[in-house]
């Protein structure tokens, strides 16, 4: 059959063959993967999901793969959490969170953008493949590149946690430790997929990798019940998550599956690294690059990509974008793993502290349904709240011990609910 | 006193595949005027048609983004590396 999709520059318009390549020749601005709406209107239909299994390959039509693709892995597939007790705390009736933290195989959203990137991999004849990565991405890149017989090869900024290159080392994954932030990790694999055959799938397979993210909305609106919520807050680092879900909500409605709906889109940023933000906040035409300085490491952009399609994408849906301080974030993750029993790493902590930010300013309504995405998973950011967890004594495997240390305990709540009643 | 600026593949098509100019621009702003002037037909892929630089066209003075330092007027000395990256990408 016929592909029908092909790459199509952002700013231009000016159409392109599928090719490993991430930018227009004519004026520099990113090229995404387009599609021939009409054909796949004809080629997908809603009801032959009924017989798919619930991961982010029930929606291929959707998907730059060829006929011939065959899935392997159940990649994506989260839940979406009906929020009880963080929605009652913030004083909304409609909140969940979509929970990738849990996505397999290696806990993030960046699962899903590398197993589209790699399909184009293979197309495209790379032996090598790689990427630039504040840690998620070089995660998801090592598991699936090894496991498909790449080689792979991540580059990551030296002072990225060490959890995270870990988490990459271990499956086998070359792993290059770059003396700068994460812009100049960029700028460096940039000038390398200029000059080497490789296949870095946030640069030269950038196209490909980002329609993965797609799946992270259909999924959204698929478990709502088809329907689009009327808010969504989404982390924010290089900006293309956010865009890459308002495009997934708008081909469902242009193919009828769901009711057309003017979403708002919310972006969260750490204060530390909040270029887009900024812009929002600020209304400026072109946000400002920035020199990164947060916990939140994954949101750790200070020149986003996709920044000024994100600034544009936030404006016109009516939405908003905030930002917050590192002991903030530290708040945010306790307060969602508290509530919801869910453990999100700090960009999580990000999203869930703006959305409460987002509710207490009345930019998101009481009653309206509002998705929160948390797109990696609280075990690979430990460093980041270590502190507020000191290891406590031990004590003696006696039961005499433990009513001691209980009775303390109970003291200690006492003497708490005692300086409360008098402050 | 000269210093270089580094040209990416996507631009070379428009330099007859050079792949580097010297020049002995003060600023940053003459180094892209001396590519421009030599090679007439970067230009309009440089500088839009208010004449600021591209939003997607990065520019570095050596490991620093111009926009960290002075922008266009930012002072260039012997040996400086002026280098153009189309459309980072990332994230």
């Amino acid at each position: 059959m016929k592909e029908i999709h092909y790459l199509r520059c952002r700013e231009c318009g000016k159409k392109f063959a599928n090719a490993p390549l991430s930018f227009c020749e004519e004026c520099f601005a990113p090229l995404e993967v387009s599609y021939d709406y009409e054909a796949l209107r004809r080629l997908a239909n809603r009801d032959a999901l009924r017989d798919r299994a619930f991961n982010m390959w029930r929606y291929s039509e959707f998907l730059p793969l060829p006929d011939s693709f065959v899935p392997t892995h159940a990649i994506g597939g989260t839940p979406l959490v009906k929020s009880r007790k963080f929605a009652e705390r913030v004083g909304v009736k409609n909140l969940y969170f979509k929970n990738d933290a849990v996505c397999f195989p290696t806990l993030s959203f960046k699962d899903r953008v590398v197993a589209t990137a790699l399909v184009a991999a293979r197309r495209f004849g790379f032996d090598t493949i790689g990427c630039s990565s504040t840690g998620n991405l070089a995660n998801a890149v090592a598991a699936q590149g090894t496991q498909q017989g790449f080689e792979t090869c991540v580059f990551v900024p030296a002072d990225l946690e060490p959890v995270k290159i870990l988490n990459s080392a271990v499956y086998g994954a070359r792993i290059v430790r770059i003396n700068g932030n994460y812009d100049h990790v960029n700028r460096l694999c940039t000038q390398i997929a200029d000059k080497f055959r490789w296949g870095l799938v946030n640069v030269n397979l950038r196209p490909y990798y980002a329609e993965g993210s797609k799946t992270h909305g259909f999924e959204i609106a698929e478990q709502l019940g088809w329907e689009l919520p009327d808010n969504v807050v989404v982390p924010m680092a290089g900006g293309s998550l956010i865009g890459k879900i308002a495009k997934a909500f708008c081909e469902l409605a242009h193919l009828g599956w769901v009711e057309p709906k003017q979403v708002k889109f919310f972006g969260a940023q750490a204060t530390g690294c909040s270029p887009i933000a900024d812009g929002v906040k600020r209304n400026l035409a072109r946000f400002q690059p920035q020199k990164p300085n947060t916990i939140a490491r994954s949101l750790a952009i200070g020149n986003p990509a996709d920044g000024p399609f994100a600034l544009r994408l936030i404006r016109e849906s009516g939405g908003w974008a905030e930002d917050l301080s590192d002991p903030e974030i530290i708040d945010a993750i306790k307060l969602l793993a508290e509530t919801e029993g869910i453990f999100g790493e700090t960009a999580g902590g990000v999203t869930a502290g703006v959305a409460a930010k987002l509710v207490e300013q009345g930019r998101i309504g009481r009653d309206e349904t509002t998705v929160v995405c948390i797109t990696g998973n609280g075990l690979k950011t430990i460093d980041a709240i270590a502190a507020d967890f000191p290891v406590q004594d031990a004590i003696e495997p006696r039961l005499e011990a433990f009513e001691t240390l209980l009775e303390q305990h109970l003291q200690r709540i006492a003497s708490a609910q005692t300086e409360e009643t008098h402050a | 006193m000269a210093i270089t600026i580094e040209i990416p593949t996507a631009f070379r098509r428009f330099t007859e595949g050079a792949p580097k100019i010297d020049s002995g621009a003060l600023t940053v702003a003459e180094a892209l005027n001396d590519l421009t002037a030599k090679y007439p037909a970067l230009s309009r892929h440089v500088r839009d048609e208010q004449g600021q630089i591209r939003q997607f066209l990065n520019v570095y003075l050596n490991e620093d983004d111009i926009r960290f330092l002075d922008g266009e007027s930012s002072p260039l000395k012997d040996g400086d590396r002026v280098l153009l990256v189309p459309s980072i990408a990332g994230g």
